[in-house]
């Protein structure tokens, strides 16, 4: 529990409750933002560079602007005036805690809590990139294939139907 | 192939910008205001009182006839005409303007307060460098303002004001061979018989 | 001899020696910290001077390919115009629409310059001068190049004003098209390096055969990313012929036409080290980083090589403004995904191709055959799609 830890920490928590709590989408989203790059800051401070760089590349930089490119595209200027807690904030408060005591007990109780952490393997992007092309290959080329339906799908979508041939 | 029209283009520019080092009539700009570019001589800014000789009140050819105020489309000239008469430009006793204003807010340099002018009095003035900080007082040009000399007329505007100075000699000439004329008549009128002349006597 | 060469290393060195020489007064536990300080207040200083720099080679060099002078009043050449320029920014006055979100519109320029600094961190200057040693060094600028888009889109949406929605709109989907081909472009020098990190990949660049240097561009899959990678630099950088988000003559200023004085300048600042940034990004990946040209030349320091090689490509730039007309929109689109992306691809392709091919003369051979025949078909291609039609109305009728 190291000092940068508990800051890191307590950026992703508030980042991630005011997105929750906020009336603007606008609003939300950014402050959304923030506790991704918290999240990226972990990792980072866990010394797991790669994943840490492409958390920041592909949340910040692409999963942010495209909720962003939503709200832009769909947006109504002002905010709609709604509270921002719902009537029913007492009984939802209650089955929050209560998963969250679950929770908290499960791991708390469990061995892994309690173990000695093994030596950790010298995690470069290298060995990253040799187990993808060696032991995970199979996974890699199944979401490749993922990407590429769901580019080719969203091409379809937007593409201009042009019934009369030019 | 692809792409050479972005070469092209890339060596029309630095031959534009290396030429520009090298020959300097490449570079059209005009380094206001140590170089100006010489104006026409039909330019035009804002009207000026033309004066002839050293001193600006008795040698000012305006005669207060009012026509360029009557004329001025936008109605910016104030003219007052003054009580007593002085001598005009060819000689002729006339009335001269106590108050001549021109609010140069206003007015739109068309030029028809001079083409009207029969007397040559007022011209349009060719400088553009005006500046002020007063926008109500410091645009209202009075008499004093107005004048300038008619050698400085010459400056701008050297045909124009050649032909003024002929046209004014000649307006000259008459006059004087006028008064002349009325003065050798007069001595043949004193050759008759003596007669009691009355207190208020001849004009000369 | 050697003292020569001795005194030429401590001149290349001398800002390491001069930092070692100032943690040597600080206790061990703070080193880090004061070294990183020092590093941050350095490139703090340097890279602001060198836009300043560049905004009066700009308009001089812009000047003079135009047929006029640029600025040549306010110092010798016109020298202390961005001085002047600076004052003027500060102390106009800063209007923020009633209607603004004031949060957000004062906090997209600061992020805007924050993600543009932060870029500078894993960028080798000279030999051992780098802020930021990271093993993932590439990816790390790619990461906060992404950010960038965010920062455009808060001063967008922020102003509440349909140019700058408008704006927004278009210079971040400019950027994310761009995006997609300068990573490809540069994944072919990590690919020959064999790592993410920017001072190895300089280091594979630095040695030489008799005088000419190993830089990745003068591979044939090297010039050709150098090319990719700078088209998409000045995309990215939202920098003419690409500059239709922020152009001044068609959407006033884009998406921060709301904002004045201040900052405007820290828009315009954060742009520039945007491109500054990228500039140093490709002298890293292809030009051999602080490397010197020729093998004679290696007395001259490393980092004077770098800049050299920035103020260069900054040249560069600014030529190619001068020269190109702006692209529309689609034709910007177009030519990331239609041209630049496959060209990219392809490139990935060659790279592979010359790594298990020997070498001269079958690689150099085989591998210009591979990348200059796609280009040359795609762009003729690409040219014959665009046929001239009667332009139709469609309300006018």
């Amino acid at each position: 529990m190291t000092v940068s830890f508990l800051v890191l920490a307590v950026i992703t928590v508030a980042g991630t409750a005011a997105a929750m709590g906020l009336r603007n989408a606008v609003h939300c989203v950014l402050a959304l933002t923030v506790g991704f790059v918290g999240i990226a800051a972990l990792y980072l401070q866990l010394d797991a560079q790669f994943v840490g760089l492409t958390q920041i590349m592909v949340y910040v930089g692409a999963v942010a602007i495209l909720a962003v490119f939503a709200i832009m595209m769909t947006h109504s200027p002002t905010p709609a005036p709604l509270p921002a807690y719902s009537s029913f904030w007492l009984a939802g408060s209650v089955v929050a805690a209560a998963v969250f005591a679950v929770l908290a007990w499960a791991i708390s109780s469990s061995p892994a809590y309690t173990r000695i952490a093994p030596s950790q393997p010298d995690l470069t992007t290298q060995k990253i990139g040799e187990a993808l092309m060696h032991r995970y290959v199979l996974p890699l080329e199944i979401m490749g294939l993922l990407l590429t339906a769901a580019l080719i799908g969203a091409v379809v979508i937007a593409m201009d139907r042009r019934e009369e041939t030019t | 192939m692809v792409g050479d029209g972005i070469l092209k283009g890339l060596a029309e520019t630095a031959r534009n910008f290396l030429g520009s080092y090298v020959s300097k009539d490449r570079l059209i700009t005009v380094q206001y205001p140590e170089e100006r570019i010489p104006q026409i001589e039909a330019a035009r800014s804002f009207p000026f009182l033309v004066y002839d000789g050293p001193d600006w009140q008795a040698g000012m050819r305006c005669v207060a006839c009012q026509i360029c105020e009557k004329e001025c489309p936008p109605k910016c000239i104030l003219i007052k005409k003054s009580a007593d008469k002085k001598p005009d430009a060819v000689g002729k006793l006339q009335a001269y303007p106590a108050v001549f204003d021109i609010d140069i807010s206003v007015c739109m340099s068309c030029q028809i307060c001079v083409e009207v002018c029969p007397f040559d009095a007022i011209k349009m003035d060719v400088d553009y460098d005006l500046g002020t900080d007063d926008r109500f007082a410091g645009l209202l040009l009075d008499k004093q303002r107005l004048s300038k000399s008619n050698e400085y007329y010459h400056q701008i505007h050297p045909t124009e004001a050649a032909a003024v100075d002929a046209a004014l000699a000649e307006e000259r000439a008459k006059v004087k061979a006028a008064a002349d004329a009325r003065a050798a008549a007069a001595p043949k009128v004193v050759a008759a018989p003596p007669q009691p002349q009355p207190a208020g006597g001849e004009p000369k | 001899m050697t003292q020569t060469a001795g005194i030429a290393q401590s001149i290349d060195q001398i800002f390491v020696l001069g930092m070692q020489w100032l943690l040597s007064y600080v206790p061990p536990a703070a080193q880090p910290l004061v070294s990183a300080v020092v590093f941050v207040i350095a490139i703090i200083i340097v890279f602001p001077a060198l836009f300043a720099i560049t905004t009066w080679l700009e308009r001089k060099g812009l000047g003079r390919i135009q047929n006029r002078f640029g600025p040549n009043r306010v110092g010798p050449w016109g020298l202390f115009q961005p001085i002047a320029d600076a004052v003027k920014s500060l102390t106009k006055e800063d209007i923020v629409p009633i209607q603004a979100d004031h949060v957000v519109h004062f906090l997209a320029p600061i992020l805007l310059v924050t993600a543009a600094f932060l870029a500078y961190a894993v960028l080798p200057v000279g030999r051992n001068m780098v802020l930021a040693d990271l093993d993932a060094g590439v990816l790390f600028f790619f990461a906060i190049g992404s950010t960038m888009e965010l920062a455009v889109f808060m001063a967008g949406w922020s102003s509440r004003s349909k140019y700058s929605l408008l704006g927004a709109m278009r210079a971040i989907a400019q950027m994310i098209s761009y995006e997609v081909p300068m990573v490809l472009a540069s994944v072919v020098v990590i690919m020959q390096a064999g790592s993410l990190s920017t001072m190895t990949i300089v280091d594979r660049q630095a040695g030489y055969t008799g005088i000419w240097p190993h830089w990745f561009v003068f591979t044939p899959w090297g010039i050709v990313g150098f090319v990719l990678f700078m088209i998409a630099a000045t995309a990215e950088s939202n920098r003419s012929p690409f500059d239709l988000p922020e152009g001044e003559s068609e959407i006033i200023a884009g998406y921060y036409i709301e904002y004045s004085g201040f900052k405007f300048a820290l828009f315009f600042l954060g742009e520039y080290l945007g491109m500054f940034a990228t500039s140093g990004m490709a002298i890293t990946l292809f030009l051999g980083g602080w490397s010197a040209p020729f093998s004679f030349l290696t007395w001259i320091p490393s980092y004077i090589w770098f800049f050299i090689k920035l103020v260069a490509l900054i040249c560069g730039f600014i030529w190619i403004r001068g020269t190109l007309p702006r692209l529309r929109m689609d034709q910007l689109m177009n030519l990331a995904w239609e041209f630049i992306l496959p060209m990219a691809l392809i490139n990935m392709l060659v790279a592979g191709v010359w790594h298990f091919l020997p070498t001269w003369p079958l690689r150099w051979l085989v591998c210009s055959a591979i990348v200059a025949i796609p280009c040359i078909l795609l762009g003729i291609g690409l040219k014959h799609k665009k046929k001239f039609q009667v332009r139709t109305y469609r309300y006018a009728e």
